[in-house]
């Protein structure tokens, strides 16, 4: 038979490894134990009946004025009393997103996915308008990568493994424009081949 | 006045905006005097967050000056200096009124899976967040409190999210005496998650990250052991190592859906965007814990799916517990906290940014440039 120290804890009955004692955590870790009681903890319980002791003094809130028909959940019964006004749909990114919000639940796979798809469409709905304003993006200073110099770049990432992603990250902010300069190169070109034909 | 704008993935500048105005006789105008970036925002920055749309501005860390109030404002004075929690909360709803701030049911109108969070997107309610000079704060009777004369403003910008946050996740791990708790991720989150298991009386505390100067932050700030996982072929069979092969009593998950750890889960949720974020380090959690064991996560996950190994969880008889932060809950017993010195948000403090600079500060705080744990964001330079 093996000796029985020998054995983890997770195979016998009690922990083999002691911890230290209340003194000494105390002595070691400033506040120690000042909240051991659970039931004396701020979130406990999860549910914690106190209508009084929120600040409130309505029983359903005003209504904020709702200045467009704003686009909502399905699973709510209707447009929450406040809400916010940032942003109001438009282009196509905005009817796709009051498609998504109109067809869709929250428990739909497709009413998130076309969100994350008319974000992308509102990204570049949104560079191309910029084109036309005095304040066209840019996408090295909205990168901020100028703190690459400033912030030491490399050496911040030495041995690091998420280093290897940060690779990528230039390829996912640069490669929709190389692809974009890419294709309107090859749009002018056929272009200039078919007035010349 | 100057905001911080969303141009896309990756892509922020800073933008002459309208002032907010009063929309409801319960909102005030605050004007910012200092602001934070969290990783939650990092989320918003990559582009993982449905709904994110260009033009929006972030920001749900930040303390101000009242500048108006509504007609129906009782609580507030134009003048009061406030900090105000990152949940937009009525304090009437069946949530609200049991507590559960951050699940609000009567402020976001774009889903009812997540309450109210200043400049998160439109999935949490379409309202402009505080990396600017002036934010609409709704419900102003409800979340903001008056900043103690004695609390310094860099922990009272911290209070209003990643402090409240590294606690709320401590209480959810529902630590006993005498507990071993592992916690993943040495964010500000995590941090402070791991010097509150400690006042709920861990025996024992593990803190589990990658970057160099947050496992010594977490050493010096929060007096804990520390773990490299890239130094390891299989950071949960050390953990299982370093537990007798019990596992933890405890983990808290403070990393959320960009975790690294696996190239493959980050390409498949982060690039790709084949799922919600990479699931791995609550992953992690699953199979460091103990059988019967609790898991506190914080980290945030959006509404698309993950790859979580459920089964895992099940066959191991775990609880797993979690929430956004209902901040206002955690503020009195936490002042105290500050105010003797058992909780030192601003120690994580290492880098001050004004707002025209916040581009760079968004890199530096994305890539972890420079030893960064916490940025600010001083919206009032000029
Ligand atoms: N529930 C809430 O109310 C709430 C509030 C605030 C923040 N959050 C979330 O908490 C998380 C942490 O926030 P933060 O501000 O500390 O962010 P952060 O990005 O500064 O910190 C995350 C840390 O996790 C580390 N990490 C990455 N992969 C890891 C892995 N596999 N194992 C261990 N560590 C890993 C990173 O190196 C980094 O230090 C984020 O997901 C954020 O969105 C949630
Ligand atoms: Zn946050
Ligand atoms: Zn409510």
């Amino acid at each position: 038979m093996p000796d029985d120290k020998d054995i983890p804890s997770a195979y016998v009955k009690d922990k083999r490894t002691p911890t230290e004692s209340r003194e000494e955590l105390r002595a070691r870790i400033p506040g120690w134990g000042v909240d051991l009681d659970p039931a004396d903890r701020p979130s406990n319980h999860r549910l914690h009946y106190a209508p009084d002791t929120t600040g409130a003094h309505w029983d359903f809130p005003e209504r904020q004025p709702e200045k467009w028909p704003r686009e909502h959940s399905i699973e709510h019964a209707f447009v929450t009393p406040v809400f916010g006004t940032a942003q109001p749909p438009k282009g196509l990114s905005g009817v796709i997103r009051k498609f998504s919000y109109a067809r869709y639940g929250e428990a739909r796979l497709g009413h998130w996915l076309l969100l994350i798809l008319a974000d992308r469409v509102d990204a570049w709905e949104e560079h191309l308008r910029s084109f036309a304003t005095t304040r066209p993006d840019n996408p090295i200073t909205e990168t901020g990568v100028k703190a690459e110099y400033t912030h030491g770049g490399l050496a911040s990432r030495k041995g690091r493994v998420d280093a290897r992603h940060h690779l990528l990250d230039p390829l996912v902010v640069a490669g929709p424009w190389v692809a974009a300069a890419g294709g309107a190169v090859l749009g002018v070109r056929k272009l200039v081949r078919a007035v010349r034909r | 006045m100057r905001a911080m704008v969303y141009r896309g993935p990756y892509k922020i500048r800073v933008e002459e905006k309208p002032m907010p105005v009063i929309e409801h006789p319960n909102d005030a105008i605050v004007r910012v005097t200092l602001a934070a970036i969290c990783g939650s925002d990092l989320h918003l920055y990559h582009g993982l967050m449905p709904d994110t749309r260009v033009g929006h501005t972030f920001g749900h860390e930040f303390i101000g000056v009242v500048e108006q109030v509504g007609s129906s404002v009782q609580n507030l004075q134009v003048g009061d200096r406030v900090m105000v929690p990152f949940n937009i909360f009525c304090g009437s709803c069946w949530y609200c009124a049991r507590g559960l701030y951050s699940n609000c049911h009567n402020v976001n109108p774009n889903a009812t899976a997540v309450g109210g969070i200043y400049g998160y997107s439109h999935t949490t309610g379409g309202y402009d967040g505080g990396q600017s000079q002036y934010v609409r704060v709704p419900f102003a009777d409800v979340g903001p409190v008056k900043i103690p004369d004695w609390m310094h403003d860099e922990d009272a910008v911290l209070l209003t999210d990643a402090a409240a946050t590294g606690y709320f996740g401590a209480q959810l791990g529902e630590i006993a005496e005498g507990d071993t708790v592992v916690v993943l991720g040495a964010g500000p989150v995590g941090l402070v998650a791991a010097q509150s298991a400690w006042l709920m009386g861990a025996g024992r505390v593990m803190v589990v990250d990658q970057l160099e100067e947050r496992l010594a932050k977490a050493r010096s700030m929060a007096h804990a052991e520390t773990f490299n996982y890239t130094e390891y072929d299989d950071i949960v069979v050390e953990m299982k190592k370093q537990t007798d092969h019990l596992g933890a009593d405890v983990v808290i998950e403070a990393v959320g859906a960009e975790a690294d750890g696996s190239l493959l889960q980050h390409i498949a949720g982060t690039k790709l965007k084949l799922q919600g974020g990479s699931p791995i380090a609550l992953n992690w959690a699953i199979d460091s814990v103990r059988k019967g064991g609790t898991i506190g996560v914080v980290g945030a996950y959006g509404p698309i799916p993950n790859a979580v190994k459920f089964g895992d969880a099940l066959n191991k008889g775990l609880t797993l517990n979690m929430n956004q932060t209902p901040v206002k809950r955690q503020w009195p017993r936490m002042f105290e906290h500050v105010r003797n010195g058992y909780l030192t948000p601003r120690d994580m403090v290492t880098h001050r940014f004004p707002l025209e600079d916040i581009s760079e500060a968004y890199h530096v705080f994305s890539a972890k440039l420079d030893g960064c744990i916490k940025p600010l964001i001083l919206p009032s330079a000029a």
